[in-house]
């Protein structure tokens, strides 16, 4: 009894400090060397930190959870598969870089009406300190194009133009129209009027002539690309284009609220039509326009955006994926 | 049935040795601490923080199944939230109390000696239970909150003024005690008359004067008496029991506080929210309650406030007042209300027993998880962190809640036919107001 007293609160006081003070220490040794990255809604702040720097050749550790629902984390232009990011969790992710620059990093889920927003920056440094070459400009700043400009097309074909049908007719273009460079820099719309007037089609009709360009832009693409433009269309789009392209995904409403405008319509043969495949590398790759449109040139590589880019005129088309490139 | 379990040395000795109720209480107050630091520095998402899944899960579940239906105020006999409170009170842990008063030992006012406090506490708590059960940090700080008022009651009033007065858990759990099959009772009244310096009360070098300011010698049931063994210490004569007894044995007498009464509507009005709240599928409601400040929680709060304190009151006095009109009772109303509110207890009690099998049963999982990753920060101590979510149980979670009902309702209708003899008042229309209130909550339930 005599012991009592002081012993009873030694083992309160030694209780209360074991308690306030292992997690705490447990926590510091265990997380050396770890950055560890928090994911919210952008709403909420997005990843917190959102800037990370790493060094060539270096391996970064990450560990990441989500404070409310799950995210998932990947890295622009990468191969990187992306790992899901679960509230309350830690994944840990060790990324090793082999050349200098800043890479992007995203969330691919759908977490909120601002998702695309959640963005954060890898500033990796060391390696070769040579300056990295200077890109090429992408197409649309090549063509001094104006992306943020009304593109209503001249002329829209009365049905929906075959592209299988068209192929018959294939013989009679040109090598230059059949071009890459003529593809990407002209709309369908563009196309129409060029035909239209050359003599060597004077003999097709208006439908005919649709048919045709539906060809020439399936002939633009491949199998394997249509079905990237595909994922990635379902992927990254849809949430706000819908689907089918219709500008009426699940966050459209909320696109309206924010941004006074719906998502753009790629079911709609005026604007469409009206678009050259540069001016909508332009509208991926920078975004804006007033809409909510993200960004994508930090996130997707050169070919992906040509490929998504193929499958949107899918939606005015037939194509047969089967047989594009053909 | 009364089966005296202090009769047993062994028993006897572990109650009255201080040790015991410490090592537990140590337990308990680390655990508590845990939970509030969890909450405080843990992840934010409530199914994987220590603080939410071992509070209003783990705890809750303890508490609401085992430890108030069969052992009453048990729970408060090993709280750790007086324990630092009460420490700096007494200048002690174990050692007897001294003469002089460390702090300013005031007496409580007498006209707050009553369990209003309690329902106002609990109301609150209720009104924010949306945020406060998902929310880690607002849990963290409602038990910080709880600890550090109970300290500074401690050094203010006299005694556990915050837990006999102001705890919002204390108030349902000394309600439901009653209907508890465990008991401290006086084993003979006479000795107490005869008791000159009543240590059990004033306290004595063997032990402190109740904690709950209470006299032994008086105690008729258990809605006060926190179980903390003081009196067992001090009694001079021997003369305390620790005793098992039938089911709702202190319901007998029925009630005649109106804060009681008002305790037993809240209680049973909350059960009745919660159902629909947290069971049931109207997303508006979980928004509205969860949207705290906006105006859609502000008709959460009015509807909270009318259903429990006008709605359900209006329709009970309504059939007490044709039960005295059915017997042509001479007994005023309101004797009539308080008594027939102590029916409620066993249906209350019950209706808390289903809805939280409900949501015990569907969320205990997540406890393997947090105990080996409490913050959410990546461990797994004990290999369980990785365990999935899933429901356990659940082919006999109907069943059960059924079941918990049917009792509840044959309960509250033996208590209130003792109730309707003490006050000579029919009890078939309080009996027809329990079956409605029942049959509303298995529908909220199903």
């Amino acid at each position: 009894m005599k012991y009592s007293e002081p012993l009873s609160r030694i083992l309160i006081i030694s209780g209360v400090l074991l308690v306030l003070a292992v997690p705490f220490a447990a926590q510091a040794i265990g997380a050396q060397g770890v950055i560890e990255i928090h994911a919210r809604v952008a709403e909420s702040g997005g990843w917190t930190p959102s800037t990370i720097r790493a060094k060539v050749g270096v391996p970064l550790h990450l560990r990441m959870t989500s404070d409310d629902v799950m995210h998932s984390f990947a890295i622009g232009q990468s191969d990187t598969p992306a790992v899901d990011v679960l509230p309350g969790q830690m994944t840990d992710v060790t990324l090793t870089f082999d050349k200098p620059g800043t890479y992007t990093y995203y969330c691919t889920r759908w977490c909120g009406p601002n998702h695309w927003r959640m963005r954060g920056t890898i500033e990796v440094t060391g390696g070769d300190s040579a300056s990295p070459p200077p890109g090429t400009p992408p197409l649309y700043v090549t063509l001094n194009l104006d992306i943020d400009a009304a593109h209503p097309a001249a002329v829209i074909p009365v049905g929906i133009p075959e592209a299988q049908r068209g192929a018959q007719f294939a013989d009679l273009l040109t090598t230059t129209v059949m071009s890459l460079d003529y593809y990407r820099s002209h709309s369908p719309a563009h196309a129409f009027e060029d035909l239209r007037v050359d003599p060597s089609l004077t003999s097709l009709n208006n439908s005919d002539l649709w048919d045709l360009i539906a060809y020439l832009w399936q002939s633009n693409s491949t199998p394997e690309g249509l079905a990237e433009g595909q994922r990635l269309f379902a992927q990254n789009c849809t949430a706000c284009h819908g689907e089918t392209g219709g500008g009426n995904g699940v966050f459209s409403a909320n696109i309206k609220a924010l941004a006074g405008k719906t998502p753009a319509n790629f079911s709609d043969p005026t604007t469409m039509l009206g678009a050259a495949p540069a001016l909508l590398q332009g509208k991926i790759l920078r975004g804006g326009m007033g809409t909510g449109m993200p960004s994508w040139g930090p996130i997707l590589t050169d070919q992906q955006t040509w490929n998504i880019i193929s499958y949107l005129y899918t939606f005015q088309f037939n194509e047969n994926s089967a047989a594009a490139g053909k | 049935m009364h089966y005296e379990l202090t009769r047993f040395p062994l028993v006897k000795a572990l109650l009255k040795n201080r040790w015991p109720q410490m090592l537990v209480w140590l337990v308990m107050l680390a655990g508590f601490l845990f939970a509030i630091l969890s909450g405080f520095f843990g992840t934010p998402v409530g199914n994987r923080n220590f603080g939410i899944v071992f509070v209003w899960i783990a705890w809750w579940a303890v508490l609401i199944l085992v430890a108030v239906p069969f052992f009453g105020r048990g729970w408060c006999s090993v709280c750790p939230i007086p324990l630092p409170g009460e420490w700096l009170q007494r200048g002690a842990i174990m050692n007897p109390p001294g003469n002089k008063p460390k702090w300013y030992n005031l007496r409580w006012p007498n006209k707050l000696r009553n369990i209003w406090l309690q329902n106002l506490t609990f109301t609150l708590v209720a009104l924010f239970s949306s945020v406060i059960l998902t929310t880690p940090k607002v849990t963290a700080i409602v038990l910080a909150a709880m600890i550090f008022l109970a300290i500074g009651m401690s050094m203010v009033f006299e005694r556990r003024t915050f837990c006999r007065y102001i705890c919002p858990v204390s108030g349902f759990i000394g309600l439901y005690a009653q209907a508890a099959p465990l008991e401290l009772r006086v084993k003979d009244k006479q000795v107490c008359l005869t008791c000159k310096d009543k240590p059990c009360y004033n306290g004595s070098p063997a032990g402190y004067g109740c904690p709950w300011d209470v006299f032994p010698g008086g105690l008729t049931k258990n809605t006060y008496c926190g179980l903390c063994m003081e009196c067992l210490r001090t009694c001079p004569y021997e003369n305390i029991a620790v005793n098992t007894r039938p089911f709702s044995d202190d319901l007998a007498k029925p009630s005649t506080r109106m804060d009681e009464a008002f305790k037993a509507f809240i209680m049973l009005g909350a059960a009745m929210i919660y159902a629909g709240e947290f069971l049931g599928p109207w997303g508006s409601l979980k928004l509205a309650a969860y949207s705290v400040g906006s105006i859609s929680w502000f008709g959460y709060l009015v509807a909270f406030l009318v259903f429990i304190f006008g709605l359900l009151p209006a329709l009970f006095l309504g059939a007490v007042w044709i039960g005295n009109k059915l017997s042509q009772a001479t007994a005023a109303l309101k004797k009539s209300f308080t008594a027939f509110a102590t029916s409620l207890v066993p249906l209350g009690l019950m209706f808390w027993v289903a809805f939280s099998l409900s949501f015990v049963l569907t969320n205990a999982a997540y406890i393997f998880s947090s105990l080996s990753d409490p913050f959410g920060w990546g461990w797994n101590l004990f290999g369980t962190a990785a365990i999935p979510w899933q429901p356990i149980l659940t082919t006999i979670l109907l069943p059960l809640q059924t079941l918990a009902l049917a009792g509840g309702l044959l309960w509250t209708a033996s208590t209130a036919r003792k109730a309707g003899s003490e006050v000579k008042v029919s009890p078939v229309p309080v009996i027809v107001f329990s079956t409605a209130a029942t049959v509303a909550m298995l529908g909220l339930l199903l």
